[in-house]
This record gives C-alpha cells, structure tokens and sequence, in this order.
C-alpha cells in the first residue's frame, strides 16, 4: 500500500518528520519498507503563471512563442509546444533552474531561433499525472509568481507500507491516519465517509438487486446516477492517486479508485445503460460461463466464483474485475455504483485460481465489514456530484440478507499484565483503544468494585465493542491486548527470563549421534554439502532406479528439475561432484547429512478426513534422516607416497570410521544396486538390519554425471536405525583389563567365492563365547592354495571375563573352528 | 723371577693407554686379545704360577687378578663408550633433507556453514534449557496450517507459497508445524527448538526454495512477552556479541498474538548506521537495526488444538519464534547470495571454519 504523505497528513498530522513518523507506525506493525519521493525535484522555481500572449512561432507551425507573466519584474518568453496553450490562461510554469521529477535542471534553450526562458509545464512534467498532450490549466484566480507547491503538492513522499494480511483497514489511507493518531494523539480528521447527499430511500426505478447466493455475498449496496459528465478529475485528485500508484482514467474511474484508497472498500461503476435490463443478480458461475474483463481477457470460470450479473449474463467477477460488457466510457451519462461486501474466502480462492489479483481482490479477500461498503457509497456519491456534475437517482438500494451484529469482546487487566509482563494504566488502555475506535460497553472496573467492598483489581474487567473496520482482526481478548501493546510500545516492555520450572536443555540422542558421525567423517577430510531435497524424475531414471519404486511427487513445482523428493541423498552428491569437476576439482570428498523421503507404506490413517483432524502425530511419509558420502578420484600422494585411489576399500575405510563413531557392530553383505558396479557393492548390516550401502559407482552412473574415468565410490547410511541400534549398544563397563587376552593368528583355505564376512561368521561359530575378535589382517592368493582358492590370515582374540585362558583352553577352540570351516570348503592352512 | 710384580704393573699401564686409544670395536677387540688372550703375557703367568716358589705364588697370583679384572673393566667400559661413539656417528651420518614436505597430511574437511551455524544456535538455546528436537519435512496440511490458526482460504496462507504433494500433504514452509506434534506428544511445561529446513515456492538471490529455520516454544504457567524479550536478547548477545540490544515491532502471524517483529542492532556498524570511513552500513542499511526474526505469545486458538493435551489457554501461556538459519549465516559471515549456500562449490564450502 502506498500512502502519499500529504493526503495522510491532511487526515492527521503529528508534526513529525517522515522518518519519525516512518519508524513510529512500523513499531506498531504498519511495516515502512520504503519511502518514496515523487512529484518535482524541488518545489522552488514552479510558479503560477499567466499567459499574457501567445503567438505562432515565426519557423515552425507547432510551436507558439508565449509571454509570461511569472509574477517576475518583466513577462518572460517561453517557446511552447503544446496546443491548447491561448492567451489569458492561467499556468504552471518552470523556470529556468527548476528541478524537474527526473532530477534534470531546467536550462535556457534556444528553438528555432528563439530564445525559450522556462517552460509551461503539463501534468505528467509534474508528477501529477499522465496527460501530456496538453499544458495544464490552473483556476484564473491564482496569481501569478504564487509558487506552485501552495496550490498543487507537486512534492510528496510515499510510504510505502508492507500491511499484514489482518490489518485491511490499513489499507486505505484514513485507516493508516487513525493508527497515526492512535500513536500520537494528533486530532483526527472527521472520516471522510461520515458525510452524505441525501438519498431518497431503498429503491431506484427501474432497477433491481437480487443475492441469489448470501453465501458469497454479505451485502450489496447500490446507486444511480444521473447526467454525469465523463471527463478528466482534477489535479489534486490526480495527484493523490499518481502518488499511491493509480494511473488516472477518467472521473468516475478515478473516484472508485480513490475512495477505495482512501477507505480500503472497493467499488464499482457500471454503466447503467449497458446493464441490461437494469437488474443486477448476484450467483455463483454457471456451467461453461465466459466473460472479457476490462483487462481484455476472457475469463472461464468454475463454479464456485461469484459473479455481478444482469439480465442476460455475467457483467463483473465479484471483487476481483469488472466485464468490459459494462464498461464506463465517454459516452457514459449513467451509472450504477457498486460499494459490496463479498466473502473473503471465496474471492481468495477464486483470484487464486484465474489466477487474477487485483488490487480489489487484495481487500476482499481479507474479509471487509458489511458496514465499510455503505460508507464508501456516502464518500463516493459526494464525488459524482462534485467532480462529475451528476445527480442521485432515486435512493440506495441495500441488500443486506444477514445484518452484522456487532462485536463485543472482554478485556480484563489483570491477564494483559499477566500476558505481557507489565501493567499498563487503566486510563492509558483506555485511551489508546478510544483513539482505535473501541467504544466502552460496559465496565466492571476496580472504582465500582471499591463502591460495593470488594476491591480486587483481578475481577476488573472492560467490554467493547469492536469497530466494523477491525472486525476480522479484533475478536478475542488476545486480540485487544495486542491493539493496546502495540501501541503502547512492544520496545516498551521489561526484559526478563521465564522461570523455567523442570526445563532441562539439551540434544536429543539422535542429533547428538549426528554430529559425532557429521564430525567423523569431518575429521576424515570430506566437506559438507547440503543440496535441494528435491530433484528431476530423470536423476532417478540416470540412476537405473527404474519405475518400481515410484518417488513422492511435488504436485505444484518451480520446476521439472525440482519436482520429486529424492528417496536417497547420492543424486545431490553427484550434482555436487559434477559442478566442482566442472570447476577443476575433480578430486574430492563431500557428505551430507539430510532427509529422504518415499511415500508411506501404509497410507496415512487421518488421509480422507479432512484437514481439520489432527493426524495424532502420525507422519504423511516415510521420510528417513540419511548420511551420505561420495569420494571421487584419488587422494593426493606425495614425494614419497602414492595417491590413493579412492576404490571401494577407501570408502569403506571412512566408512569404518564413521561406524565407529556410532559403537554398533555391523558387517558388510555383497549385494546389488542398479546404481553401483555390480561386483563391488555391500550392502550394511547391523543386528540384521539393513542400514545401508556401500559402493563403487556403476560406470555408466559415472559417465552420466560427467565424472569420466576417475574411480569413484559411495556409501549411504539411515541414520534413524543407526541412532536406535546405538543407543541399545550403548556400553557397560566390561572387565578388560584384569585378565589377559590370547592372541592367535590364523590362515584359512577357502574357496575364491567364499566371502570374508562368511569365513568370520564360520570362525565365530567354531571360536565360542570366548571369541571375542577375528580380524581380517591378510589376503593371499598363490599357486600352492591350488586353483580357485584364497588364503585369509585372521587374528583371533580369545578372553575370558573370568581367568586367564590356558593354551589347552584356546587349542580346543581352535579345533573347533577347523571342524567348521568344512562346512564352507574351507581349512587351516599348516 | 723377582721382577715379576713389576712386569705386571709395565703390562697393566702399557695395555691401558692402549684401551684409552682404541678408536674402534675391531681396534678393542685386538687388544682384549693382545692383553687379556690365551697368549697373553698375563694370561701366560698367571697359568705358570705353579712354577714359582711357593712363597711368590700367593702374591703374584693376586697380582695378576688384579690387573686381570681391571684390564677387563676398562675394556667393558671402553667398548660401551666406543658403541655410543659409533651409533652417534651412525646417526650423524644418517641425514635427511628437514627442508622437504611431510607426508600429505590428510585435512579435515568442512562442516558446512549451515550446520556450523545450526549448532552455534542449538547450542545457545540448550544453554537457555531448550530440548532440540526435529520433525518431518513432508508435513500435513493440519499441522503446518490448520492447527496453526490458518483455516482453509485464510488470507495468511497467501503469504507463503507452498510446495502440495496431495491436498493434505505438502513441504513444511516453517518449523512451526513441530509446536503442535510436540505439544500433542507432551503435556507443559514445554521448552523446545527445532531447526530444520522448510520450503517455498520462491526463487531469487534472498529467495531459495529450500532453507532452514529455527523455531523454539516455551509455554507454563506465567510465561510472558517480556521473557520471550529476555530469551531474545540472551540469544542475540550470544550469537552477535555481548554489546547487541533487540527491538521488538509489531507484526502478524496467525499463530502467535501479540505478534512481533524481532530486530538486532547492528553489529557491522555498532548499530550507528554508517561505518568508520562516513559511508553507509550495508548491513543494516543505514538503519542501526536488522530485521532477524518473527515471534509472539502463542495465540490461544493454537492451544485450542491441544486442550486434550494439557494446554488449557486459560491456565498455560506461552511463546514461540522462527528464524531463518541461513539468514543469520549470511549475516554472520557476510554472504551476498543465499544460492551459494545449496552449490556445493567446494571453494565455498572450504571457506568457514570447520
Ligand atoms: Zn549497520
């Protein structure tokens, strides 16, 4: 909303300077983002002027040579090209040295051989207006050297407010002004929408309003008028809608729009002679209904919008824009005014769906009061018989189904102190409501309760009724006292600290398990990245993932590009490594820690109820915190040492550490996923659940994120299943260190298709309890294991919580394990 | 053989100056032979002590031993002073250039700024007695709107663009969503933060359709606007510095009543407005304050949601806030352009700390 300061202040004027005055109405919630300056550079060298002679110029047929009596010692000449300029007029004039709305000086200039001392000036050289073709025109009595800012604000500036969708009586300039003098206790103009013509009773002849549907419509109030004169408003007019950021059109255009500024109610004028049949019938849109708004458009509607028809047809989308069928235009001499109060919902929904927003629809949707529509008919007929010659026909035809009672809320002092942690004087709440407009209806206060002994201030308490134009806003207690805080000063309020019975600090185990893991892998030299949650359907069809697993789908993207939530975090990895390869860095190591998302396996059990059930904490998806991590091509060697391509078993040293961090025991399992090279993928395993996987990425995968032949590796782990099983391992003191340990190294025979883990398994099987490790130290391949086999050496870890294990103890052990590593093909190597 | 003691003494001296001098084992080792050997003169005359008289043998015997056991001292301890001299030596000579590189150290990598930022955040609240906790992304309508105060085709719900999946179920555009599941999941007292990211359909150099917020709720007995103000200004002072103040504006969210805006006075330029050379702060542009946060007493239709939990609006009261993470992270370290933060261009994300 754009407040031009002078029509502010011709409501209330506090006398203080723009910037004050900017800071104090955005403490109170009337956000300034910006102020503005328009009209001239500077209002010294504008004058009054008149045109004492006007005379064609002698070398050119367009232009006139006039003599200017600028209230200067001697007339001026000014070379002009505007057409309508005669002798005898009474102008605006610049003259040479003017500051001009584009910041340029005005200078002296020759044309055509004649000297031209300031220029007669037209309105859009003002600011004030868009009119070119012709110089303006001032009233004759003006005298001339008057300067022009007495007579025209040709400087202003503009607040610029962000108004919050609860406040649309800010809206309009007045109500803007009535928070000035809420603020500063500056008078208040009377409202400009208290005066009326006198209107000649509920009906018009020969024209007829009928609300079929009350649901969309809560009011419409309507008038004729009578031999208007279409023409152009007058400069002041202008001006003030110049200034708020309204192209003026024409008289009656212009006074619905300025009214609607002014008041924040929107109006509209039809042209009654193009209403056909003179009826106007309020609905919601038939079946395969069209209409061309006044933008030029045709406008298909569904069947909820409401519609202003007539006797044939649709003639304006209720609230949002008029039809071009009832357009007012030059030739209009009469014209139905429409000031209605339409549902706010529903204008909302339906300029949302068009999608049309206009600055009609901006108001409507925040659900105007029934009475701010009769008040915009009283200020806007006193117009049309001001600037457009009109007269009223007949009365106001006012149907109004469901009369609005009024408002009445409770405010009790003791819970507003109780609320904002101060106590505000009784008489200072009142007088800042009073000034919002509140009338008091009733009053318990702590004078009466004294009257009848009972003082206790807790029992006071204040009802009022609540102003038609902050209906929608006002309606509870915490309501009022948010008007008296805020306008008492929210910056006002004591500093303190709440009591904090029984708050205890703290991470949760999950985010305190993921920084330990997000620092891990940290330390390990991988960087963070944090990519969009959302990718394009064919980053999955890249990743070979095929359709079986359908991803959860953004009904309303910004884009293709964003349009599925991603059900793993490697995409973003490898958008990440394809960017900095693209960059000349190749080589490197990132991880992010993040949601993924699939749909839910079981549907959600509130889906068809409506949004107005509580879902009872239940989730829409099955979303799952990840930690990911991708390591492309080598890690830098030095003078003495080799770079390390960063293959399966680099990652899965990181991936080892990261494990490690978390203290759960888990294994890796050969496994397969579309995306990773089939012969070098693991899948995790922790207390037999998957927890994720680990891998070379499959070479096509690689060459589609442009990764070219570096050796490239990955590995993803759930970290909600990670956080469950680490806390369950979370350890008890375990007596290590009393008893020694016995270590023995072994090698084991096995076939080549014998995975590790299985040997470890088998081992673990033969080794007991006392078993306590066997790590894999050694891989051997060599001609006396004979074809196909493999020697693995393994160091076993035998203890006892008890005794100090004998060799005996350990030996028959050791045969146990030799007699069940048959069941694998395998043996003890000698 | 009456000059045979003194034989031995001629022998002892002679053989000690020579240890003295042996300037290596393979030197050492000849004497020890020479003087201490099968043919060595005092190894021959202590086996021909039986030829002596009898009255000579006692004295030459122990004579001789004693030069024997020096002998054999000095030699013991000339040889650990040789090895000691030859390791040196060894050592000496074993050099390598100190001027080359180490091995390639392994760096750490880098958290990014976001998290850093993140924990900084988390960290502070906990101080203040938050619990952390966290929520989904993908969200029902119902908490991210309807049990927020924002019915169906309310105004409010214009002010942000959200992503829908179905008509129920759509990204989260704020944290806020988690002061309903967590108010139904816990009865007051209730102190939390929940950072997490949130979406809108919004895309320019402030906008990203992704970012994160921070949201936090206190609600007890008697918790008012002015300790949402403390709990504010003891956030501010320890993210920004001890000098901050916050101001609080009017604002509106239909959730929270009394709503405020939450500025923090400028840490570039002192909350002066213009720099050290005269110019203009960018930072706060000129005003002394940045815009930092939206917050406000929770408004008592939100607990009308989770009366059944324990939220009588009339018996507990309370506030909430949201900030934007990312925000504070651009302020902090003066980033221009949120996009940079979602690049994953690996300059940028090894510029910040750790
Ligand atoms: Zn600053």
């Amino acid at each position: 909303m754009r407040v031009p300061l002078s029509w502010l202040r011709s409501y209330c004027d506090p006398g203080l300077s723009t910037g004050e005055l900017a800071e104090l109405i955005t403490g109170a919630g009337l956000e300034v983002a910006r102020i503005d300056r328009v009209g001239v550079g500077d209002p010294a060298g504008f004058v009054v002027g008149r045109v004492l002679d006007a005379g064609k110029h002698p070398d050119a047929d367009r232009l006139s040579v006039c003599s200017v009596d600028d209230g200067s010692a001697e007339p001026r000449t000014i070379v002009c090209g505007a057409p309508n300029v005669a002798a005898g007029q009474t102008v605006a004039v610049a003259r040479p040295g003017a500051v001009m709305p584009d910041g340029t000086k005005l200078g002296e200039a020759e044309l055509r051989g004649v000297r031209s001392s300031g220029m007669i000036l037209a309105e859009d050289e003002l600011g004030i207006g868009e009119d070119h073709a012709g110089i303006m025109v001032l009233p004759g009595e003006l005298a001339p050297g008057t300067p022009l800012a007495e007579h025209l604000p040709i400087v202003d500036e503009v607040l610029e407010l962000e108004v919050n969708p609860n406040r649309p009586d800010a809206l309009g300039v007045y109500g803007v002004a009535r928070d000035v003098h809420a603020l500063t206790g500056a008078p208040l103009a009377e409202d400009p929408t208290a005066g009326d013509i006198e209107p000649e009773g509920g009906a018009i002849e020969d024209v007829s309003v009928e609300i079929v549907d009350p649901e969309i419509c809560l009011r419409f109030t309507a008038r004729v008028f009578e031999g208007v004169q279409m023409g152009e408003s007058p400069p002041w007019l202008k001006q003030r809608l110049m200034a708020a950021g309204q192209r003026p059109i024409s008289n009656v255009v212009d006074i619905t729009n300025y009214v609607m500024l002014a008041t924040a109610q929107p109006l509209h004028a039809f042209d009654l002679d193009k209403v056909r049949g003179g009826r106007i019938v309020v609905r919601r849109a038939k079946p395969g209904e069209t209409m061309v708004t006044l933008d030029d458009a045709e406008r298909a509607f569904d069947p909820e919008t409401a519609l202003v028809c007539d006797a044939e047809g649709p003639s304006g989308i209720a609230g949002i824009m008029g039809g071009q069928v009832s357009e007012v235009s030059e030739g209009t001499t009469r014209v139905l005014m429409e000031a209605a109060t339409w549902v706010g919902s529903n204008i909302l929904r339906t300029s949302k769906r068009l999608p049309l927003r206009t600055e009609a629809s901006g108001r409507f949707e925040k659900q105007l009061h029934p009475e701010q529509a009769i008040g915009a008919q009283r200020l806007a007929a006193r117009l049309m018989v001001e600037l457009c010659g009109a007269r009223m026909a007949g009365g106001t035809i006012d149907e109004y189904p469901r009369p609005s009672a009024a408002r009445h809320v409770t405010l009790r002092p003791v819970r507003m102190a109780g609320l904002l942690g101060e106590e505000i004087p009784g008489d200072e709440t009142a007088g800042i409501l009073d000034r919002l407009g509140f009338e008091v209806e009733s009053e318990v206060s702590a004078d009466s309760l004294l009257m009848g002994r009972h003082h206790d201030v807790a029992l006071e308490e204040w009802t009022y009724e609540v102003p038609a134009w902050r209906d929608s806003d006002v309606q509870r207690e915490a309501d009022l006292i948010e008007e008296v805080a805020r306008v008492h000063g929210l910056d006002r309020l004591p500093t303190t600290l709440p009591a904090r019975r029984e708050a205890v600090g703290g991470l949760t185990g999950h985010a305190g398990l993921r920084r330990r893991l997000e620092d891990a892998l940290r330390d390990r030299g991988l960087s963070e990245a944090l990519s969009y949650s959302f990718i394009a359907p064919t980053a999955l069809d890249r990743l070979r993932l095929g359709d079986s697993d359908p991803a959860l789908a953004i009904a309303n993207p910004l884009s293709t590009d964003q349009s599925v939530m991603r059900p793993l975090l490697l995409p973003g990895l490898l958008d990440a490594a394809r960017h900095n390869a693209a960059h000349d860095r190749a080589d490197l190591a990132l991880f992010e820690s993040a949601h993924v998302y699939r749909p839910s396996a079981v549907p959600p059990p509130m889906s068809g109820a409506g949004p107005q059930t509580s879902p009872r904490g239940t989730r829409p998806s099955d979303e799952h915190h990840h930690l990911g991590a991708l390591m492309v091509g080598t890690i830098e060697g030095g003078w003495r040492s080799l770079p390390v391509r960063t293959d399966f078993f680099a990652v899965r040293a990181v991936l080892e550490s990261v494990l490690a961090a978390a203290g759960v025991e888990w294994r890796a399992e050969p496994a397969l996923r579309p995306y990773l090279h089939p012969g070098r993928t693991a899948a995790i395993l922790a207390s037999d659940r998957e927890i994720g996987w680990l891998g070379e990425l499959h070479p096509l995968v690689a060459r589609d994120w442009e990764l070219g032949e570096r050796p490239a590796a990955a590995f993803e782990l759930d970290v909600d299943v990670l956080a469950v099983l680490a806390e369950e391992a979370e350890a008890g003191f375990r007596d290590l260190t009393s008893f020694p340990a016995v270590l023995q190294d072994i090698a084991v025979v096995v076939p080549d298709g014998v995975p590790a883990s299985r040997v470890q398994e088998v081992v673990f099987q033969g080794g007991g309890e006392l078993l306590r490790a066997a790590g894999v130290f050694d891989l051997f391949h060599g001609e006396q294991l004979g074809e196909g086999h493999k020697s693995l050496a393994l160091r076993l870890e035998f203890r006892a919580p008890d005794r100090t294990l004998t060799d005996d103890e350990v030996a028959g052990h050791r045969s146990a394990i030799e007699a069940a590593l048959v069941q694998i093909g395998g043996k003890l190597r000698a | 053989m009456a000059d045979v003691p003194a034989r031995l003494e001629g022998i002892r001296a002679e053989a000690e100056a020579a240890i003295a001098n042996a300037g290596t084992a393979a030197e050492l080792e000849e004497l020890r032979v020479l003087y201490t050997g099968r043919r060595a003169e005092l190894t021959q005359t202590l086996r021909s002590i039986g030829e002596l008289a009898p009255d000579q043998r006692g004295p030459v015997g122990k004579a001789a031993n004693v030069v024997k056991q020096a002998l054999e001292a000095k030699l013991a301890k000339r040889s650990e002073a040789l090895e000691g001299y030859e390791l040196e030596r060894g050592l000496a000579e074993d050099t390598v250039d100190v001027t080359l590189p180490g091995d390639p150290p392994r760096p750490a990598g880098h958290l990014h700024l976001v998290t850093q930022t993140r924990r900084e955040m988390e960290d502070i609240f906990v101080g203040l007695g938050f619990k952390v906790v966290e929520g989904p992304e993908v969200e029902f309508d119902y908490y991210n709107f309807t049990a927020l105060n924002h019915p169906p085709d309310h105004p409010a719900r214009m002010l942000q663009d959200t992503f829908y999946l179905s008509e129920e179920v759509l990204l989260r555009t704020h944290t806020s969503p988690m002061q309903v599941r967590s108010m139904e999941a816990q009865e007051p007292p209730i102190y939390i933060v929940v950072p997490g990211r949130v979406y809108r359909r919004d895309s320019d150099a402030t906008h990203t359709p992704m970012f994160h917020q921070l949201e936090g709720l206190a609600i007890d007995e008697d918790i008012t606007l002015a300790d949402l103000r403390g709990v504010l200004l003891s956030f501010a002072r320890a993210m920004f510095g001890p000098e901050r103040e916050v101001r609080l504006r009017s604002g509106y969210f239909p959730f929270t009543e009394p709503s405020v805006e939450v500025d923090v006075s400028c840490f570039a330029c002192e909350a002066r407005g213009y720099l050290a050379d005269g110019s203009r702060c960018g930072l706060c542009k000129g005003t002394a304050w940045i815009e930092i946060l939206g917050a406000g007493m929770v408004d008592p239709n939100v607990l009308g949601f989770v009366t059944d939990s324990g939220y009588d609006p009339e018996r507990v009261q309370g506030f909430a806030f949201g900030m934007g993470i990312d925000r504070i992270a651009m302020l902090k370290h003066g980033v221009p352009d949120l996009r940079l933060m979602f690049e994953n261009d690996i300059r940028f994300l090894e510029q910040f700390g750790s």
